[in-house]
């Protein structure tokens, strides 16, 4: 059995983690611990991102693993905390599709990405290439949470965990984004992040809940 | 500055920047009608009148200069021409527009809608959008030109946005333009003819196959056609020309249904390079029905400005005519002939954005002097409004087709060109060609029977309305705007040599032949050598002036002293009063009934009982119920079944990205 350096197998533990907590978000209802896992999640990418850095020496993954925890690890997951004490939602209503039927549906995209993410590792030439699958799988887990969840924060939490998810494929295919594209992403995130909890705020005060079922009265005509 | 006007090119484009520059100054006093009328206005016309010399010479000289601005698309600047073609049309754009601009100074007031300054700077771009479409030399700049015309013009067909009819006007006006605007698109696309490159250079360098050419060719009519009102495109032309202030319905019809003929003509002409002749019979056809379908509906109309409007569909349609001439003839490689039917397209052209506008115009006057646009409440106006009457009766005299006028040259020109077409080798048009000419002939005459009732009933006769006693003739500024342009229709009229032989530079840019010309006589126009046609109109004036002078005196010298006045018999009826008139109704009573099958007509007649009898008549266009219900309604059952797709929940949008991603991916995957 061929040694696998440390590096690499604390490299693949860390993408591995990220797939355990995308689907651990995919079956979590309430939204404190959402955000937690979020927050774990990120972290978990930063680690992985400071790995990479480290093995290859690329400068300004260092900075970008900063960003991330800045961003991801600490400001994001205290703003949505705070958002949720003062909206006072600690708990989605039940999803559209149970648990078990939308962890079976994750299981099946994880193939599907992991059949996408194939041609794509045979052509990277990254030492990170086995984790394009798992990049792939989380975007997608991601998108998924956001179909089966009703209220908006926990839709938000999903849209922030895809990005994660384009971030570590960026990272695991090409060692990341040019330096300009990953500091504009990171501020459309934070941006979109305001915004959002703006809208929350109005979402509320026009329905009185944040269930986004409401939103169907909006529709032209029946 | 002298560098800006070094160059005919430079210097037009200059001047049409002046005119964004004068309507964005609109901005600095909004609410100033002071401002905007006195200074800017008249500013505009003087720019109007710059374009004409600048672009007069230029046609003159006969040259062709191009230029690339520094802006536009980053791999498509915008790209200018000026030609004879395009100087031609710039012509017509700035003689008639100054006319307009220095009415519109004296004519727009407070309180009508729109804000006088947002009113300015509309106006002035829709001029500058004009001449820019006039200059564009690639598809993209042409087509942000032809959609900046066409969305200023619709909010200056908006002004009085308060009133329903107006926004209902002005909708249909925006769609329409739009759909053309698609042709015109699809027109490009096909032109590029593969290569991708949209300057019109690499147009006229693309092969076309026959059949691609001739799709491109009916593109282009679809498109320009719907501009220009040919029927069955027509039906915004009669809604939108009403609804707007008079200058601006005498510059959507006076110069830019011109852009819809340049238009057609610079695809057909230049970038398509040879026309095949059966092209030609589309136009032809269609143009004859057109001019038809205008006159007999301006015949029956009862609103002044309606019965323009008509009656612009009418010359429309017979410039399509000729346009339709002029392409059979080139197509059968008649380039002689192919010349005289273009030189009659063109100065009919010419001439219709001098006498359209006057009588647009004249309807504002008395629109303002009254507010009444029913013909059935004016008349007798020409003791109030002497100026105004005596000027539009040149217009109404001009636009009949009288000589002489302009109005009878052009379609004189275009009768001659008629007699050519024997000479077709192509049996199916010498069949048609009779019928044709007796359409013509048919229209001009309905043309005059129109301008009768136009000008009869709005200005002879006695006041139909006490209230008409007040009014009151325009002010100065729209003097000198209707003399200005009557002026043309009358020089028009009286010098046809020495516009022929200007308009050779374009006949010859176009066709490849110019009509010749004796230069012997400047006072004759004798368009076809060998054959003994000639037309003299100074000596026709001198005629009839001599004759009128005459007659006055041996009237005079025999009858003036045995003059009576008396009360005019009443058939034992008692007191004549004005409202026992001719109306406009009764007017037009003849070819309603000859025409009866071309009209939906709602008619409500008092019953002999009445106490308070009413008769109403409502005449509506077959084209409404026949072709645009259908067509509406089928749009509706189809937008009605896409909103199925929006559900109102958030799951189901975000299902379908990712249903779309998931696919994509799929496709990449497998593909």
């Amino acid at each position: 059995m061929p040694q696998i350096a440390l590096d690499q197998q604390l490299l693949d533990a860390c993408a591995a983690v990220m797939l355990l907590l995308s689907f651990a978000m995919l079956s979590q209802r309430r939204i404190v611990s959402l955000v937690n896992l979020y927050a774990v999640q990120g972290g978990a990418l930063a680690t992985a991102t400071l790995l990479v850095a480290w093995r290859t020496g690329e400068g300004h993954l260092y900075l970008s693993a900063a960003l991330t925890i800045a961003l991801k690890v600490i400001f994001l997951p205290w703003l949505l905390h705070r958002l949720i004490r003062r909206l006072e939602v600690y708990w989605d209503t039940e999803p559209l599709l149970n648990v078990s039927g939308t962890m079976l549906a994750g299981l099946l995209i994880v193939v599907f990405a992991f059949g996408l993410a194939q041609p794509i590792t045979q052509l990277a030439s990254t030492a990170t290439r086995s984790a394009i699958g798992i990049a792939v799988s989380v975007v997608l887990l991601a998108f998924l949470m956001m179909i089966t969840r009703r209220k908006a924060m926990s839709q938000v939490v999903g849209f922030l965990s895809m990005e994660n998810g384009l971030f570590f494929a960026a990272m695991s295919a090409t060692y990341g984004m040019p330096m300009v594209v990953e500091l504009g992403v990171a501020l459309d995130v934070l941006v979109a992040m305001l915004v959002l909890g703006v809208f929350f705020f109005q979402i509320r005060e026009q329905f009185d809940s944040l269930d986004l079922h409401h939103l169907e009265s909006l529709k032209e005509r029946d | 500055m002298t560098t800006i006007f070094s160059s005919p090119l430079t210097g037009c484009a200059g001047l049409l920047a002046a005119w964004g520059l004068i309507g964005l100054a609109g901005l600095l006093r909004p609410a100033s009608v002071r401002f905007a009328g006195r200074t800017l206005f008249p500013l505009g016309a003087m720019a109007g009148l710059a374009l004409a010399a600048i672009a007069g010479s230029s046609l003159l000289a006969g040259g062709t200069e191009q230029l690339v601005l520094p802006f536009g698309l980053p791999d498509l600047p915008f790209h200018l021409r000026l030609d004879p073609l395009s100087s031609f049309f710039l012509l017509l754009l700035g003689a008639s527009s100054a006319g307009v601009s220095v009415f519109a100074g004296g004519y727009f007031r407070q309180g009508e809608g729109t804000a006088p300054g947002l009113l300015c700077l509309q106006y002035h771009l829709f001029l500058a959008s004009m001449g820019w479409v006039l200059l564009a030399d690639d598809a993209y700049g042409f087509m942000v030109a032809w959609e900046v015309m066409a969305l200023s013009s619709y909010f200056l067909v908006t002004t009085q946005h308060r009133i329903p009819e107006i926004r209902r006007a002005g909708f249909i006006y925006l769609l329409m333009a739009h759909l053309g605007a698609i042709a015109i698109l699809l027109c490009f696309g096909v032109l590029q003819g593969g290569s991708w490159q949209f300057t019109f250079d690499a147009m006229r360098a693309a092969h076309l196959a026959p059949a691609w050419a001739a799709a491109a060719f009916l593109l282009a009519l679809a498109g320009f056609g719907l501009k220009a009102g040919l029927v069955p495109l027509h039906v915004w032309l009669p809604e939108a020309h009403p609804a707007a202030p008079s200058p601006v319905s005498a510059l959507m019809s006076g110069v830019m249904l011109k852009t819809a003929v340049y238009g057609l003509l610079r695809v057909t002409l230049d970038l398509l390079g040879r026309p095949v002749w059966w092209w030609g019979l589309v136009p032809l056809i269609l143009g004859l029905f057109t001019a038809f379908y205008g006159v007999v509906f301006a015949a029956v109309q009862t609103d002044m400005k309606r019965l323009l409007a008509y009656s612009s569909i009418e010359n429309m349609g017979i410039v399509f005519t000729g346009l339709g001439l002029s392409v059979i003839f080139l197509g059968a490689g008649m380039q002689a002939v192919a010349a005289l039917a273009l030189l009659a397209t063109l100065y009919h052209c010419l001439n219709h954005s001098f006498m359209k506008s006057l009588l647009f115009l004249g309807t504002g006057s008395v629109l303002h002097a009254t507010g009444e646009r029913n013909l059935g409440r004016l008349g007798g106006l020409i003791h109030s409004m002497p100026w105004v009457a005596w000027l539009t009766l040149i217009g109404a005299l001009a636009i009949a087709g009288l000589p002489p006028l302009n109005g009878f040259v052009s379609e004189w020109l275009l009768l001659q060109s008629f007699l050519f077409a024997d000479r077709v080798p192509h049996e199916f048009v010498n069949l048609l060609i009779p019928m044709g000419m007796a359409l013509v002939a048919l229209c001009a005459a309905l043309a005059g029977y129109v301008m009768v009732k136009f000008f009869g009933v709005i200005f002879l006769g006695q006041p139909r309305e006490p209230s008409l006693a007040h009014a009151h003739d325009c002010g100065r500024l729209e003097r000198l705007g209707l003399a200005w342009l009557a002026l043309g229709c009358v020089l028009l009229g009286l010098l046809p040599f020495q516009v022929v032989a200007a308009l050779g530079a374009v006949t010859r840019q176009l066709v490849g032949a110019a009509v010749p010309q004796a230069a012997s006589h400047w006072w004759l126009l004798a368009p076809v050598p060998g054959r003994a046609v000639s037309y003299g109109p100074i000596i026709f004036l001198a005629a009839t002036a001599g004759v009128v002078a005459l007659t006055a005196l041996v009237v005079r010298l025999a009858y003036h002293q045995r003059v009576r006045r008396t009360p005019a018999w009443d058939c034992g009826f008692g007191s004549l009063t004005p409202r026992m008139q001719d109306t406009a109704e009764g007017f037009g009573q003849p070819i309603r009934n000859i025409f009866q099958s071309f009209f939906q007509i709602e008619r409500e007649l008092p019953a002999p009982s009445d106490r308070t009898p009413r008769y109403r008549i409502a005449i509506a266009d077959r084209f409404w119920r026949t072709v645009y219900e259908p067509l509406g309604s089928s749009v509706q059952r189809l937008a009605s079944a896409v909103a199925f797709l929006q559900q109102g929940r958030v799951s189901v949008y975000l299902l379908y990205s990712f249903v779309t991603l998931i696919v994509l991916l799929a496709l990449a995957l497998f593909a």
